[in-house]
């Protein structure tokens, strides 16, 4: 139940995007994040829809595995579009009682659906094909400029780094006191709310308290390492662009000419 | 009245590209009363094929059946089978969660149903069965040693009162004196009442004086079901997989191979003791 959640899980497979540098992955993530806002035709979200399709038979990992993800924005998805659908102004197509549905409602609420979805499967499909590390890692080099800002870069990236990592072992933790508890008699799901909430005491302090154990381990074993932050700091891996990733910010910025000029110029 | 695996088998993430089979068509009878050590190697499956026995895990595919009637079928209650078969998880302290001692041992009991009385005198019987003394009752359980909250772990199933025990690595990060004590206040506990006792491990030296049967797992199938002195034989097909003979075995064989001819059938230190020195007379 609990491994349904994709987002920071890697999905392993030898593709042209798991091979691209991390920054490419998150520049161009950035970039079809803000083409999906830009758009506002149906053309516009047809090539946004066929990049994506490109992006996931080139990326190898099982559609099965991208939806995933959306299980956890179901709720979201359908209150944006009740939302966008009753209480746009305009043109009424459909009334019901106090409900009126108009035109411009129904294409507000069709564009973000699929806004949402595609920026669930867009980021999804980063996290699935880039480890935790190469994202902060990317993350840490595209925001370095900021440090004579005075923005502590490194530490921020470490901090995501370290957070990133623990999903999934928190989660296997979760999974495995739940277990113990239910195999002494605990019952999560029935009862109700004060009760359900109630229920939860027995996972989370025993949760909580194994968080602030692997804290505090990783801190001494980081410090044993001597660890002291980033200044001066080498990498066993350093980032380097290679010819794969000028065609890919290539390919990315082609793809945003692209929106730009079919989601703007028609109005369908 | 026993617990039967017909052609169990189990598979994680099945469809993906991180499958893996950790149960292979398992078969198993376990009557009631016996002692018994599931032995494997780390990932050899023993962890996932106690999880099965109180339908925390589902088998991919076969049928488990709990006193003649499939855990698996609808409608079957999960709830009482999971009292009955009490499994202790590996670093069960990890699971405390309670303000004291006591508190928490109630947890399993008040989740019976049973009434405030009752569930009070089986916390009080369980802490008493692990050894703890009454001093600690009332103290906070993360104040306690490693051994301690070890024990009130334990106490937390026992005082459910199950029929059948498994304890998933109970010794593990124990000191030789913690271990050896908990050991004998299982094999203590069982002598009493008489109910199954499943002991996982990865250390036949722990299980070896303990048990009436090991069961060797390998890879997700049973690889060895016997009594321990038959088992031991085989020791050197148990170091190809990683594990080992307790060591009073390796001793009797040097001692054969040297042409004394000791019987290797022995399992504790005190036999083979015994039989050095019937040889040597």
């Amino acid at each position: 139940m609990l491994r349904d959640i994709t987002l920071g899980q890697y999905y392993h497979a030898d593709s042209a995007i798991h091979r691209l540098d991390p920054r490419v992955k998150l520049v161009t993530t950035l970039l079809f994040i803000v083409s999906l806002f830009i758009i506002n035709n149906f053309i516009g979200y047809i090539v946004a829809g066929l990049f994506l399709i490109f992006l996931i038979k080139l990326s190898k990992v099982p559609f099965r595995f991208i939806v995933r993800g959306m299980k956890a924005i179901v709720f979201l998805l359908v209150l944006a579009v009740v939302f966008n659908l009753f209480l746009t102004p305009g043109e009424t197509v459909f009334s019901f009682w106090k409900l009126t549905i108009t035109k411009e409602g129904i294409r507000l609420a069709a564009f973000m659906a699929i806004r949402l979805i595609f920026l669930i499967i867009g980021s999804s499909l980063m996290t699935l094909t880039t480890t935790p590390n190469q994202l902060t890692d990317g993350m840490e080099k595209l925001l370095s400029p900021l440090n004579k800002l005075h923005v502590p870069v490194h530490e921020i990236s470490m901090m995501m780094a370290i957070a990133l990592r623990f999903i999934p072992i928190l989660l296997e933790e979760t999974d495995k006191i739940m277990k113990a508890q239910i195999a002494r008699g605990a019952d999560f799901e029935s009862g109700n709310l004060i009760k359900k909430a109630k229920s939860l005491v027995p996972l989370l302090v025993p949760l909580f308290l194994s968080a602030f154990r692997r804290a505090n381990d990783l801190a001494m074993a980081m410090e044993a390492r001597c660890y002291r932050g980033g200044e001066n700091r080498t990498k066993m891996k350093p980032l380097l662009y290679h010819k794969q990733d000028a065609i890919a910010y290539g390919i990315a910025w082609l793809y945003v000419v692209f929106c730009v000029y079919f989601g703007r110029i028609f109005t369908l | 009245m026993a617990i039967i695996l017909d052609h169990v088998s189990y598979v994680y993430e099945k469809g993906t590209a991180m499958e893996m089979a950790a149960l292979k068509d398992i078969n198993l009878v376990i009557p009631d009363g016996q002692f018994i050590g599931l032995i494997g190697h780390t990932g050899s499956g023993k962890s996932t094929l106690v999880q099965h026995l109180n339908g925390l895990m589902n088998p991919t595919s076969g049928h488990i059946y709990y006193n003649g009637e499939d855990i698996g079928e609808d409608g079957f209650n999960k709830k009482k089978l999971r009292n009955d078969v009490g499994l202790v998880f590996q670093y069960p302290e990890h699971q405390l969660f309670e303000i004291d001692v006591f508190s928490d041992v109630c947890f399993g009991p008040k989740n019976m149903g049973l009434s405030e009385k009752e569930v009070q005198l089986r916390a009080y019987e369980a802490l008493k069965r692990v050894g703890l003394e009454d001093d600690y009752f009332y103290q906070s359980p993360f104040d306690l040693s490693g051994g301690q909250k070890r024990r009130v772990a334990i106490a937390g199933v026992l005082a459910m009162k199950p029929e059948v025990l498994i304890l998933d690595e109970p010794t593990a990060g124990l000191d030789p004196k913690g271990r050896d004590e908990i050991l004998d206040q299982i094999a203590t506990l069982r002598k009493e009442t008489g109910i199954t006792v499943i002991l996982v491990s990865h250390s036949m030296e722990d299980v070896a004086k303990y048990v009436d049967r090991i069961i060797v797992m390998n890879q997700g199938s049973i690889m060895y079901d016997d009594e321990p002195r038959k088992v031991f034989r085989h020791y050197r097909e148990l170091e190809e997989v990683g594990l080992a003979a307790p060591q009073v075995t390796y001793i009797m064989q040097a001692f054969r191979e040297k042409g004394y001819l000791v019987n290797t059938d022995v399992i504790t230190i005190e036999e083979a003791k015994n039989e050095i020195l019937r040889v040597l007379k």
